[in-house]
């Protein structure tokens, strides 16, 4: 019944989009917030806050709907946080909790640097909206390792030499684990059509493929 | 002297995939704020206003800069020369420019305040259209380099058997994986610290001590990791140079990292080019005239010209050679160095034209490759220092199984595909320069290496290392390294093959003076010259040595030719319906002298032939010349190779030492790995189709056209 409130409050005051526009009414998307977070607390929100913003004391009541909680896991590590919902979870990582191992190359899910396991299955980080990823496990190139202990395919990006800048790598490395898990690693074709939404600029391949196709052969639970 | 091959792992490996590894975005600094541009929407003409005003009031925005409320920078403060002074204009020189830096808080807002900045133009007539303008006779051309004559120009119009043909290649850019920007921050009014992408920190400190009239020491550039350059961040470009202003601006450290549509235009590319190969031969093969005539295109802003037509001088053996190289400048950003450079260029045209001819003769393009072979440099009348060819040639015929090959095209089918060979021969000056190391020998058994010099991939400190480890005798995982912080002693930039040929010689004099010193400390304490030096320290009470040595270029360049060599062999398979053209063999070998890190050099030779695959089959910076954009200004759309187009890669390393260039015995050869590549598949092509390809890339539309 509230939800339908917020609902129809929403929908009364939904702005057009040439009011979206600020070339014509001089809104921007902070106004547009304020409107539409105004309409929300309309219904939600004690009488004071409300007349806080009416009284435009609005600068952080505003900045409030523009943080969204988020409760979320990073490798194994539970975060309870607040962001911005045009955050990606590619700038959250980064930006937000310096795991700075998860790389930023293009920002259109079209290079795979940002490559993280999310609930066990490899996604673009920069594709996903970090507000998403709410009750969701992240697992990024920093939680792979057991400790001191490199993940067996680390290891075998080491001794093959998977790598020459590094800076593809963790994505490689987070896309080549999903890749064995899955069951798409048991031939170099199969390797390396699984593997091509990861781009190595610095032209590592082969000896990637040959990294992913020995751990998968050795057979290690990885 | 003599240095033993050692399969070592890269010094900072674990570093890599681990996520520990460090590139200059990553820096976090108290009180961080982001840098987002405002670019021009227009190619050429003048700003007539810029409106912030919406953008300064949305939240988190610190402040908007453009030229109309420019921060000061002494040095950008006379007007006219080059590079581009960003923020000190009001023209605009091509679709994309810079023109404002928003700074905000926060990514998020910083962008979306960018969003909302307005721009208006008076709008000029612009030319992007590069084989239009060389085909317009009034369109303006420069001189790239002087013209070159040996004995009679144009001689090939006069020989028994001749060719003259066009050959074209599109833009290509870097994009290396990690985007361009930098992080900006004064601790004081007359002193910053940036963390940069860059191949160069003391270039980039000279560049910015420039620009901000501050001495050299007072800034610090910091940049140990680097996503990869392939010469791109050889520059310090001016994007960089807009945040370290924003930062001194606001007091406050400033993050700009560039967009992926971003790095087509503000960060340099491989010029297109257009060449016309004259060559001209006897019946029984032995060339007798060859004629380079190239075009690049360079910007109307700022110039820029490479080696195109150098390899021609001096790769084969004939009386009359004779080049000329031009550029045109377009309403377009101002190229820079690509992997392999004007050579790679050169070498597509070259090699195909010698193939072409190899094919008029009915000989095998390798007999006419050897029989052509000079004994000597031709243009500079030296000796090579070092020079393999024909071995390689052998050892690669033999791995790719040339004798498959047959000399007639479109003679081999396995279903649908049709397959050829194709080889083409790669070079690069084998140069060195001035570098200057430290060396800290330590009583605990550890020896610490410091240069400014870079790693953009090939594995510096590895082998650097390793060059240590063989002289000094200590195991490599005592040895450490430093690089990237001009802090450091100076080294030139990362670029142009001279790297472990240049910082690895000043390794090599710190080594050798640390050895002396140590004996001459053991022969004072009487104990052995050869006693160990944790001993020797010991009993002398000593807890370290040092030692500092710079490196000259040496002046065996007046006696010999040196260069580094390369062949490269394919094997592809075309398919006859759709003119898919699948690379499926891949044997290259290094001519590079003694091959001191066989793992990261084996690397660098199989990235050289990934660029070359994407060189040759997918690479091309598309323009709509009604506007001067880029059209394909993202990874989806300008095709770098992905795993599916990289085959298994076969890489043979002569591996014979040459002491005229470096103690060591060890050339460069991050240029090599590329140049020629694309030469030898579109021959492979021909040979599996009869269908000559003059213009990359080699796509499936001009197969089936052709």
């Amino acid at each position: 019944m509230l939800n339908n409130d917020i609902r129809q409050s929403l929908l009364l005051f939904k702005p057009t989009m040439a009011e979206l526009d600020n070339n014509q009414s001089g809104d921007t998307r902070r106004d547009f917030l304020k409107k539409s977070s105004l309409f929300t607390a309309l219904s939600l929100t004690p009488l004071t806050v409300l007349k806080a913003a009416e009284g435009k004391v609005d600068e952080r009541f505003a900045e409030l709907f523009e943080k969204i909680p988020l409760n979320l896991k990073v490798n194994n590590k539970p975060y309870v946080l607040k962001v911005e919902p045009r955050a990606t979870l590619l700038d959250l990582l980064r930006e937000q909790l310096h795991l700075t191992g998860t790389k930023k190359g293009c920002d259109h899910g079209q290079c795979g640097a940002c490559t993280v396991h999310v609930d066990g299955k490899r996604v673009n980080s920069c594709l996903s909206l970090a507000v998403m990823n709410e009750g969701k496990s992240i697992t990024t190139i920093e939680g792979l390792a057991k400790g001191d202990e490199l993940h067996p395919m680390q290891a075998a990006f080491i001794k093959h030499d998977g790598f020459q800048c590094g800076y593809c790598t963790p994505g490689q490395i987070m896309s080549a684990v999903a890749c064995v898990r899955e069951g798409h690693a048991n031939s170099k074709e199969e390797i390396r059509e699984y593997m091509s939404g990861n781009i190595c600029r610095c032209g590592a391949y082969p000896n990637i493929v040959d990294a992913i196709q020995e751990v998968k052969e050795k057979g290690t639970a990885i | 002297m003599n240095f033993f091959v050692d399969e070592n792992d890269r010094v900072d490996g674990i570093d890599k995939v681990t996520g520990k590894a460090k590139y200059f975005a990553e820096y976090q600094l108290p009180g961080l704020t982001y840098g987002v541009l405002v670019t021009s929407s227009i190619t050429k003409g003048k700003i007539t206003g810029i409106d912030t005003k919406a953008a300064k009031n949305a939240p988190g925005v610190l402040d908007v800069l453009s030229h109309l409320n420019k921060p000061v920078a002494p040095g950008y403060e006379q007007a006219g020369g080059s590079p581009m002074k960003i923020f000190y204009t009001d023209e605009i020189f091509f679709n994309g420019q810079p023109i404002a830096l928003v700074v905000a808080d926060s990514f998020e807002r910083a962008t979306y305040a960018a969003s909302l900045v307005k721009v208006s133009y008076e709008k000029s007539a612009f030319n992007t259209d590069f084989v239009k303008s060389i085909n317009n006779p009034s369109a303006k051309k420069l001189q790239g380099q002087p013209p070159y004559v040996r004995g009679t120009a144009d001689a090939y119009k006069t020989a028994e058997v001749k060719i003259e043909q066009i050959y074209t290649m599109p833009i290509e850019t870097h994009n290396p994986m990690e985007l361009h920007g930098i992080i900006a921050d004064w601790r004081t009014n007359d002193q910053v610290t940036v963390y940069a992408k860059t191949q160069g920190v003391k270039a980039a400190q000279a560049t910015i001590a420039n620009v901000f009239k501050i001495p050299q020491e007072n800034i610090q550039v910091k940049s140990e990791f680097v996503g990869g350059g392939f010469g791109m961040a050889l520059k310090t470009w001016p994007v960089e140079i807009a945040t370290v202003m924003a930062s001194k601006h606001l007091k406050r450290p400033v993050k700009l990292v560039i967009t992926r549509d971003q790095m087509f235009t503000m960060v340099g590319n491989r010029p297109s080019a257009y060449q016309k190969v004259g060559l001209g031969a006897t019946k029984d093969g032995k060339i007798t005239g060859i004629t380079h005539t190239a075009f690049g295109q360079t910007s109307v802003y700022e110039n820029f010209t490479e080696g195109v037509v150098n390899m021609t001088k001096f790769m084969y053996d004939s009386d009359n050679v004779n080049t000329n190289y031009y550029v045109v400048p377009l309403d377009l950003s101002v190229p820079i160095w690509m992997r392999g450079p004007g050579e790679a260029t050169g070498a597509f045209a070259l090699e195909s034209a010698i193939d072409e001819m190899a094919h008029a003769l009915d000989m095998d393009p390798l007999e006419f490759r050897m029989k052509n072979d000079p004994e000597q440099d031709p243009q500079k009348k030296l000796p090579f220092s070092s020079k393999n060819i024909k071995e390689a040639y052998k050892l690669g015929s033999a791995k790719v199984g040339w004798s498959n090959r047959k000399n007639k095209p479109g003679s081999i089918t396995e279903g649908a595909w049709q397959i050829g060979y194709g080889v083409s021969i790669g070079v690069f000056n084998a140069s060195r320069g001035r570098a200057t190391v430290k060396g800290i020998l330590k009583a605990d058994g550890t020896l610490v290496l410091q240069s400014a010099t870079s790693d953009i991939g090939p594995g510096t400190g590895t082998g650097m290392v390793l060059i240590a480890s063989k002289l000094m005798n200590i195991p490599v995982e005592k040895i450490s390294f430093e690089l990237g912080d001009s802090s450091l002693p100076p080294a030139p930039s990362q670029g142009g093959s001279t790297t472990l040929s240049t910082v690895g010689t000043a390794v090599n004099d710190v080594c050798v003076s640390l050895k002396s010193t140590i004996a001459e400390l053991a022969a004072n304490a009487n104990m052995s010259t050869t006693a160990n030096f944790v001993e020797v320290l010991k009993k002398n009470n000593l807890p370290m040595i040092e030692v500092t040595k710079q490196s000259q270029a040496n002046q065996q360049g007046k006696e010999y030719s040196m260069y580094s060599f390369s062949i490269h062999f394919v094997q592809v398979k075309v398919h006859k319906l759709t003119g898919v053209v699948k690379v499926s063999k891949i044997v290259s070998v290094g001519d590079s002298g003694k091959i001191i890190s066989p793992k990261t050099a084996r690397s660098q030779m199989v990235g050289g032939a990934v660029g070359g695959i994407g060189m040759a089959l997918t690479e091309e910076a598309l323009l709509d010349n009604r506007y001067g954009k880029y059209v394909n200004n993202n990874f989806a759309d300008y095709h770098v190779p992905v795993h599916a187009d990289v085959p298994e890669i076969d890489v043979i390393f002569i591996d014979k030492p040459d002491y005229i260039v470096n103690p060591m015995g060890a050339k460069g050869m991050g240029e090599i790995a590329l140049i020629g590549f694309a030469g030898a598949v579109a021959n492979a092509v021909f040979n599996a189709t009869g269908k000559r390809i003059r213009s990359l890339p080699i796509t499936p539309d001009k197969v089936l056209e052709a």
